[in-house]
């Protein structure tokens, strides 16, 4: 038998995942410091990925699972490819303001 | 029909000519164009001959009857246009008129490609001149051959080309190249007239063939003036364009700026008749339109004596010769206004023979004398130059007038056909004997001036042209000779079939007294007075400029005013630039380069650019580099997305109705 007599609700997950990955958008958005601004984004895919899971759970589907999988790999890769820029970006600029890297180029 | 007379192949064999000559012939040794320009109208004037074995006017042997053709006969090359109820093929048509017109411009044709050869030895253009002189024969055949009026008209545009060409053939000589210009645009004055001529064909007759025509205008007796009239003035027109008639005249004596032998043949022999053949093709229109007849005749008459009274004063050989073309042309065109088209077209043929002759002759003084155009500076050439001396001796006897050289018999067919047109008609033949006396003694000027007296410039030592000018320039002074002995009652008997006798049009002459069979004695008295006029013309001519050389100067001097209308040609040049070319320059600068160019066009150009930039302005606020605003649009517009696709629509929008409606019920 199941050990949790109650499950938890499919909407819980879903409300966590959102709320999620509204913290993402909103540090996206008003953090000025790009690697808070870069964790932000960490927290906005993995907001997703909880959702994926849920559904996977839910439907007894492996699908989900695998598109979380991808997610991941694609967010290590951008974050070894973003935490290159940023470092170069910071050698250039002497500031990881957001703010004030607008010009588009080094 | 089992035999077939390969009409196509008298243009075919100048095209393929011009086409060798036009794409190889720079890279062709000198031999091999010369040989290839040479055989192509040589090829041609042979076919010509061929043909005429094969034609007769008449049903004769009928044992030739399966390989002897009738005239008019006439080629099908295929359809060209075939819209509701007009056909217009590709059709040629052989008949006496045309039969002559070919005889002409491929036999004289070809002698001035001999003459060409001697003459461009040592020009860079070799090639390219005989490629055009081919091309010219192409297009000049076309139109003499065609049996309706766009075909013709095809030709009638390439002569102008090939024209404009040769013309402009030294294109980096300004004054050529302008030259080549003026006769191209004044050309189109009368091209215009043309082309409505056909629209107005087309629209009251449904066709552009010329037996076609003729025979619906047989068919009713109620087309006599009103459109005819409107149809024939068009025709003249373009007729005039072409032929250098008042008042479109002013391009052909800029045309002399061309290499000589392309005034001889061009502008002297062929193309210039190609609006006096036009004429005697469609004579049936004219016919049925004594108006515009009248006013043929008028054109021809008054520009026969305008032209020749420039002539007078004119001293660059080439331009004489240009006025007196003119003038010439006028009597042709006189001709064909008295409905005299067999007088007009034997006008035509020995004037071909004698101002070809002319013109190749002053070629020959011109090549003499290193390029030495001005008749001030020659004088006594007739030792230097003998054979040149004595052909043109010839050419000027004949343009004289004086018998039995071939001017002498054509113009007086034309004089004698005019007389007989009542009151109306004898102004026109007193015109015309004015313009015999003008033309006798101008002709007679050049002569003394050019030939005989002592030179005027010792400097230049002359020399006699090679063989191969001499040659066409001798045939040519025999056929001056002889060129009128056919006579017109011969000569008018065999073109009858084609542009019909004198006594049937005299009938339809509205200003006419009907037509009385004047005594012999009249012929007689009136040949005596053109003789005694042509002889009183050398008279004058000898008095002035053998006897008594500072005469002329002194009769300048004495009246200035008429000396400087004469050589300022009338001043017909400036006034068409006052009253034509400026207010046309000053149209396209203002209204069109000014308006509607930098204004409409420039504006409307300026305005999409404003738009775009202004836009881009804008947008480009969106493009500025900040993370943050692009996540902050990024996010709104999933946002967006979100609350379009989340909100039931139909939903609100039913209830919302059901609100409204719920307080309309109230």
């Amino acid at each position: 038998m199941n050990l949790f007599a109650h499950e938890v609700p499919l909407s819980w997950y879903l409300i966590l995942s959102a709320i999620l990955f509204s913290l993402g958008v909103v540090g996206f958005l008003i953090k000025r410091n790009l690697i808070t601004v870069f964790m932000s984004i960490e927290l906005m895919l993995n907001g997703v990925n909880l959702s994926f899971v849920t559904f996977a759970q839910q439907w007894h589907e492996v699908k989900g699972q695998i598109f979380v999988f991808f997610v991941m790999m694609v967010a290590a890769a951008e974050a070894a490819v973003g935490l290159a820029i940023i470092i170069a970006v910071f050698r250039a600029r002497a500031t990881l303001a957001v703010d004030r890297i607008d010009l588009m180029k080094l | 029909m089992n035999g077939n007379l390969y009409l196509w192949l008298i243009p075919a064999l100048p095209l393929a000519g011009f086409l060798l000559n036009g794409i190889l012939g720079r890279r062709l040794p000198k031999w091999l164009v010369t040989t290839v320009a040479l055989l192509a109208p040589l090829a041609a004037f042979g076919v010509v001959l061929y043909t005429c074995l094969f034609v007769r006017s008449s049903p004769t042997d009928p044992d030739m009857a399966p390989i002897i053709q009738i005239m008019p006969y006439s080629e099908n090359l295929g359809h060209w246009i075939n819209a509701s109820f007009l056909h217009v093929d590709f059709s040629f048509v052989l008949d006496q008129l045309s039969l002559v017109m070919l005889l002409v411009v491929t036999g004289i044709g070809f002698l001035i490609h001999i003459y060409s050869v001697g003459y461009m030895n040592n020009d860079e253009g070799y090639a390219r001149y005989f490629s055009y002189l081919n091309l010219f024969l192409f297009f000049m055949t076309v139109l003499v051959l065609a049996g309706n009026a766009l075909v013709m008209f095809i030709g009638w545009e390439g002569v102008g080309l090939a024209s404009y060409l040769l013309i402009g053939f030294y294109f980096n000589k300004k004054s050529a190249a302008d030259a080549g210009k003026k006769a191209f645009i004044v050309n189109r004055i009368g091209d215009f007239g043309f082309l409505i001529a056909m629209f107005l064909l087309v629209a009251n007759f449904g066709t552009l063939t010329f037996t076609e025509i003729a025979a619906k205008l047989g068919q009713d007796p109620g087309w006599q003036g009103g459109v005819v009239t409107v149809i024939g003035l068009c025709l003249l027109l373009g007729a005039a364009g072409k032929s250098a008639q008042l008042p479109l005249y002013i391009w052909l004596p800029d045309a002399m700026e061309g290499p000589t032998p392309v005034s001889a043949l061009i502008h002297a022999a062929t193309m210039v008749t190609a609006g006096v053949y036009m004429i005697a093709r469609t004579h049936v229109l004219f016919d049925h339109s004594p108006f515009a007849l009248g006013v043929v005749a008028a054109v021809g008459a008054a520009t026969a004596i305008f032209a020749a009274t420039i002539a007078l004063v004119q001293n660059d050989i080439k331009r004489v010769l240009a006025y007196s073309t003119i003038s010439q042309l006028g009597y042709m065109f006189l001709g064909c206004g008295v409905a005299a088209y067999s007088a007009a077209i034997f006008h035509l043929m020995t004037h071909a023979f004698f101002k070809a002759l002319l013109f190749l002759a002053a070629g020959s003084v011109i090549h003499g004398l290193g390029g030495e155009q001005d008749l001030r500076k020659m004088g006594g050439l007739w030792k230097k130059l003998p054979v040149t001396f004595a052909v043109t001796t010839v050419g000027v006897l004949a343009i004289a007038g004086i018998p039995p050289f071939a001017g002498f018999f054509s113009k007086d067919a034309i004089l004698y056909a005019a007389f007989q047109h009542g009151v109306y008609g004898e102004i026109l033949w007193g015109v015309g004997i004015v313009t015999a006396l003008l033309t006798s003694f101008y002709m007679f000027r050049l002569w003394y001036l050019a030939f005989l007296g002592k030179s005027r410039s010792p400097e230049i030592h002359p020399h006699e042209s090679p063989w191969s000018m001499r040659g066409p320039l001798i045939i040519l002074a025999l056929l001056s000779i002889c060129g009128g002995w056919i006579g017109i009652e011969r000569f008018g008997a065999f073109l009858a079939p084609s542009v019909g006798g004198r006594v049937a049009e005299a009938s339809n002459w509205s200003l006419a007294i009907p037509f009385t069979s004047h005594p012999l004695s009249l012929e007689i008295c009136l040949i005596i007075v053109a003789v005694f006029v042509a002889m009183e013309g050398w008279m004058i001519a000898d008095k002035y400029y053998r006897r008594n050389p500072d005469r002329p100067a002194r009769l300048a001097a004495n009246h200035p005013d008429g000396y400087k209308l004469l050589a300022g040609k009338y001043f017909v040049d400036e006034f068409y630039r006052a009253t034509v070319v400026k207010p046309l320059l000053g149209f396209s600068t203002y209204i069109l380069g000014w308006i509607v160019d930098v204004g409409i066009l420039g504006g409307a150009a300026w305005l999409l650019g404003g738009i775009a930039t202004l836009s881009g302005a804008i947008l480009q606020r969106w493009q500025s580099g900040n993370l943050r605003s692009y996540a902050a649009w990024l996010a709104a517009g999933t946002a967006a997305v979100l609350i379009f696709m989340l909100v039931p629509w139909a939903t609100v929008l039913a209830s919302l109705t059901a609100i409204h409606l719920g307080m309309a019920g109230h």
